[in-house]
């Protein structure tokens, strides 16, 4: 079906003669086939956002229907791949020039590569809707060959051997099938069940782990002002975090972050398999220049890939930076085609949008069966950082971890700089089992007394703001010491040295050291020593330093920190 | 598309837009020719719907009357750019203004430049040295970078710019080439600036694009991305690093809003339109080096905070596009500190691919850190002060104290014409540093405290003598 445009403004195009054009298909726009998406239809008219520039492009061009929505194609060859928000792979489109231009496009997948295939049913099997049949090595990750979930049935022919992504492996219910499936982005795959999420995804960031888990198929948000290190903690994430699988999406965002991922992750190690770190992860990147409707696009186009590995029973995360671009690229929509805006100009399905996409995350049993978890981490910008803007407080209301920056620790060079007095978790009680029985029992005991002292320190901060430090009692003074210690020596970690990333034993292990100093200083109070005394114990710039140490010589300082205060 | 028509339907003029009837398929962005009785002006199509099309004029409508002859010239708004750009001055549309031709174009670019692809990106690493310390030591710049100076009203920005665009080097390469964009800053404000780069020769490796105060608001819109197509015509093509400086982004936005309220469109925050964010960092993201190519573009956009307000839609937008931001304070200013960059609120995210061992210094890092968390700390403390009195600290806090006071005199303050290495600012650091005691620098690895702190120990005996 084609039809001719009537008006272009920016990124929305209006055409005509299209009866019977289905919400959300895709259509090619004017004579450079510009790819667009339907996004309303009125009488005659039908809306068009369109994911490129739209300049030179003058009514009566055409518009052509795809017949199809947005799709994303899944299969072998994702893996390590950068592609923009309507998955164009962009190290093909590089091989057009160092700009992306206009109208130009390249597969998802490689269609020349082979990848050895290798089937895990028979002829004969009958086969539930999304079973997996089979399955190809992708780096080092078994990439598992699923039905589409729409399919199932018996297996009339199946082959192994070294096949394209397009060439027919298996013949199911009448159905000839390809290692590659379409699906459209903005649907959810279908999962068997969701499941309790009480596994912790540990991502070896102490105040994360210790004070405010997030668990496999959880979700949380970062929000932050600019600088307050919203990027730099989804990148550790992404670095660090025990997933399998990492979909990063730079939504919106600057071109030399996505540029330093490209040229880190490469060079980088997965600190449980030793590979690079880049085999397990696939980037999106829409930076902020690049047309503002395919951002909108881009953090379903992520969701719809993390579901994909997890279907094969894979723990993913998902980390979107930032969905705050994403909504104001629903804004920006929204504004031309002349909505009543709600609240600050965000149209007011922004609620509803917000916690639908974080609905895709869970635990669940997938269509076969298995395991799997997709866990999803959203950075917030808040205009001018202030948490009370729509977009923070939708996300507010539907994830379960909070970790909210804060510029004071920023500028201060806390880092991570994320508040202990205003963050939150829900899973906490859901992971402590894990804890408790793989770590360290007294893992619960150690974390509700440095919560605690941090907050009592944070209240006896408030008194000295008034009548100065000196005037505390000595039993203050040394709370107030004690939680300087844990603000700087245990909850500050730097992103950039071998500290980055804390195992949980270590976490514990170096809280143990301070509450037993707690518990010393407390007790030489008892026996007639000074705050000031305490100030200047051996142990004290010992503890200062005990998080440089790695493994073994870690073990040894603590076990000597431990025996100095007893 | 060669079809070119000329269209005498005006049928509306409001602000900026002309309105013209009957237009059959002009196209989005197309360059437009007004000519009326007092002249020609250029304008751009805005909205391009059947029988109808919105113009944006660049010069402004005044004198413009229904009568005005509109021609679509079936292109879009091109910029000539050559080689001997180099050393010019133009207007905020790319005409000349220095008496001088219009220099040969070698090639006709489109002022809107398409997105650089992420891929294309090579990291930016290499230090540039400005021979400001704030800057050099604890905001660190690299070659490629996007960093924004954040001001306010009577801040002595300009002397900064001056300063910055005279001194900055990377080490072992000639300087920079300078395209200066300036929009609706004052005529007094323009000639302070060329008359600073006359003197010191910079104007000869200096392109100037000037949109000045009584220059049609509407240009301003043009004027960055005049100056950004050149610059990266002489980056990439020509292999050259350019430092571009763009001043005033306010006016910018102001002019953006403009704009957007004469289309009657729905205003986001302050007024400002929704899609600003997606607009600056079309500016913005011009920034940066490409694989293979030699030459660089580094940014430094200046802009004023309505009411030293860093949460107004202008800064907090840059910021959240740019690579950090350079704050500068009214209350050091007052104090009479300049440069008055107040570190704590400043940032540099590119810092750490441009320091350490091979680039700056090994010890960088961490000196860095330490006089952060030290100024950090004595800010506090000085606020206590103010309430509970010195008498109330302790003797750790008052070194603290007295710390910050000899950061801002020693380590911030600085001459106009004084041109520090890191070097020098690194041992500036180092010689505060000795009077704390070595226990409170903890973010420094103890190596180097026992290197600085030695050395110091020494060629603070000699300085004792010469006092």
């Amino acid at each position: 079906m084609t039809g001719k445009i009537v008006r272009v403004t920016g990124p929305l195009v209006v055409a005509r003669g299209m009866p019977g054009i289905q919400m959300y298909s895709v259509v090619r726009v004017g004579d450079m086939g510009l790819v667009g998406e339907v996004i309303r239809i009125e009488g005659e008219d039908v809306f068009i956002q369109v994911y490129e520039d739209t300049s030179g492009i003058r009514p009566g061009e055409p518009v052509e229907d795809t017949g199809t929505p947005l799709v994303a194609e899944l299969g072998p060859g994702l893996l390590s791949s950068i592609y923009d928000g309507t998955e164009r792979p962009l190290v093909i489109l590089k091989q057009e020039g160092d700009y992306v231009v206009r109208g130009i496009s390249a597969p998802a997948l490689d269609r020349k590569k082979k990848w050895k295939f290798r089937p895990t049913v028979k002829k004969g099997d009958e086969l539930d809707k999304g079973a997996i049949i089979g399955e190809v090595k992708e780096f080092n990750i078994i990439h598992r060959v699923m039905l589409p979930p729409t399919i199932g049935g018996k297996v009339e022919k199946i082959d192994e051997g070294e096949f394209t992504v397009e060439e027919i492996v298996a013949v199911v219910n009448g159905k000839s099938l390809t290692m590659m499936q379409k699906w459209p982005v903005r649907i959810p795959r279908p999962v068997r069940q969701k499941q309790d999420p009480n596994i912790p995804l540990v991502t070896g960031m102490r105040i994360l782990d210790a004070l405010f888990p997030l668990a496999k198929g959880g979700t949380a948000a970062i929000p932050g002002g600019f600088g307050t290190g919203k990027t730099v903690t989804q990148q550790s994430l992404a670095k660090f975090c025990d997933a399998d699988i990492i979909i990063y999406v730079g939504c919106g965002e600057r071109g030399n972050e996505m540029a330093d991922v490209l040229h880190e992750f490469p060079e980088l190690e997965d600190p449980r398999t030793g590979k690079p770190l880049m085999q397990r992860t696939v980037l999106i990147a829409n930076t902020s220049n690049m047309p503002v409707a395919a951002r909108e696009a881009s953090v379903y186009l992520g969701a719809t890939l993390g579901e994909y590995y997890r279907d094969m029973g894979y723990d993913v995360a998902l980390m979107a930076d930032s969905t705050s671009r994403w909504a104001e690229a629903l804004r920006e929509m929204s504004s031309r085609l002349g909505e009543m805006p709600g609240e600050e100009g965000y149209p007011a399905y922004l609620s509803s949008r917000v916690a639908q996409f974080y609905e895709r995350a869970g635990r669940v049993k997938t269509l076969t069966g298995n395991d799997g978890s997709l866990t999803m981490i959203g950075a917030v910008s808040p205009p001018g950082g202030d948490f009370s803007e729509p977009v923070t407080q939708n996300t507010l209301r539907v994830v379960k971890v909070f970790w909210a920056l804060d510029k004071r620790l920023a500028q201060r060079r806390h880092f991570p700089a994320i508040s202990w007095l205003n963050s939150y978790s829900l899973y906490t009680e859901e992971v402590a089992d894990w804890w408790v029985k793989g770590v360290n029992p007294q893992t619960t005991i150690l974390r509700d007394w440095a919560s605690g002292l941090l907050q009592k320190e944070n209240e006896l901060q408030e008194i000295v703001q008034l009548v100065g430090p000196d005037a505390l009692p000595d039993r203050e003074k040394v709370i107030l010491m004690v939680g300087r210690i844990l603000r700087e020596d245990f909850l500050q970690q730097n992103a950039f040295t071998d500290d980055a990333f804390a195992s949980p034993q270590k976490q514990i292990r170096m809280l143990e050291v301070v509450k037993a100093f707690n518990t010393y200083a407390m007790q030489m109070l008892e026996e007639g020593k000074s705050a000031g005394d305490l100030q200047v114990h051996d142990a004290v710039p010992r503890i200062a330093r005990l998080k440089e140490k790695m493994g073994d010589e870690f073990e040894k300082e603590a076990t000597l920190i431990v025996g100095m205060v007893v | 598309m060669a079809f070119i028509k000329e269209f005498q339907t005006v049928s509306e003029i409001k602000g900026p837009l002309l309105f013209v009837e009957g237009v059959e398929g002009a196209g989005y962005d197309e360059l437009v020719r007004i000519r009326t009785a007092d002249g020609d002006l250029t304008g751009k199509v805005l909205d391009a719907r059947k029988g109808m099309a919105v113009v944006q004029v660049f010069e402004g409508t005044f004198g413009v009357s229904k009568q005005a002859r509109v021609r679509f010239t079936g292109d879009v708004v091109r910029l000539g750019v050559g080689s001997d750009m180099v050393g010019r001055v133009f207007d905020g549309l790319g005409r000349p203004i220095d008496g001088g031709l219009q220099p040969k174009p070698e090639e006709k670019l489109e002022i809107t430049g398409a997105a650089l692809n992420p891929v294309s990106r090579s990291v930016p690493q290499d230090f540039i040295q400005t021979g400001v310390s704030t800057i050099d030591v604890m905001n660190t710049l690299v070659r490629g970078q996007k960093l924004p100076i954040f001001s306010g009203s009577g801040l002595p920005h300009n002397k900064l710019a001056v300063q910055i665009a005279r001194q900055a080097t990377v080490k072992g390469t000639e300087g920079f080439n300078v395209i200066f964009g300036a929009m609706g800053i004052t005529s007094e404000e323009a000639k302070f600036f060329i008359r600073e780069f006359e003197r010191t020769g910079a104007i000869e490796h200096s392109t100037l694009f000037l949109n000045l105060a009584d220059d049609p608001a509407i240009e301003r819109l043009m004027t960055p991305r005049m100056a950004l197509t050149a610059a990266e015509y002489l980056a990439y093509e020509q292999g050259m690093h350019i430092l571009v400086i763009l001043t005033d982004l306010t006016n910018y936005c102001e002019a953006l809003r403009e704009i957007s309220a004469a289309r009657e469109e729905i205003p986001g925050r302050r007024g400002y339109p929704g899609y600003m964010y997606t607009d600056l960092a079309t500016l913005y993201e011009r920034a940066g080096r490409v694989h293979g190519r030699t030459g660089s573009i580094t940014q430094m956009p200046f802009l004023t905070m309505p009411n030293d307000d860093m949460t107004h839609p202008i800064p907090d937008l840059t910021g959240y596009i740019t690579e950090g931001q350079v704050v500068l304070s009214r209350a050091l200013h007052r104090r009479g500190i300049y440069p008055p960059i107040n570190p704590l609120p400043s940032l540099s995210r590119l810092m750490n691919q441009g320091i350490g061992e091979g680039k700056t210094r090994d010890d960088h890092y961490g000196v860095s850190n330490q006089l952060y968390a030290f100024y950090a700390e004595g800010m506090d403390l000085r606020n206590l002060v103010a309430i509970v009195g010195e008498a109330a600290l302790g003797a750790k806090d008052r070194q603290i104290l007295k710390f910050a006071n000899d950061f801002e005199d020693r380590f911030i303050r600085q001459g106009f014409h004084e041109n520090r290495s890191v070097e020098v600012s690194l041992d500036i650091a180092w010689d505060l540093f000795s009077e704390v005691p070595e226990t409170e620098l903890k973010k420094i690895k103890t190596q180097f405290i026992e290197r600085h702190l030695k050395q110091k120990g020494k060629t603070d005996g000699s300085e004792g003598n010469s006092k």
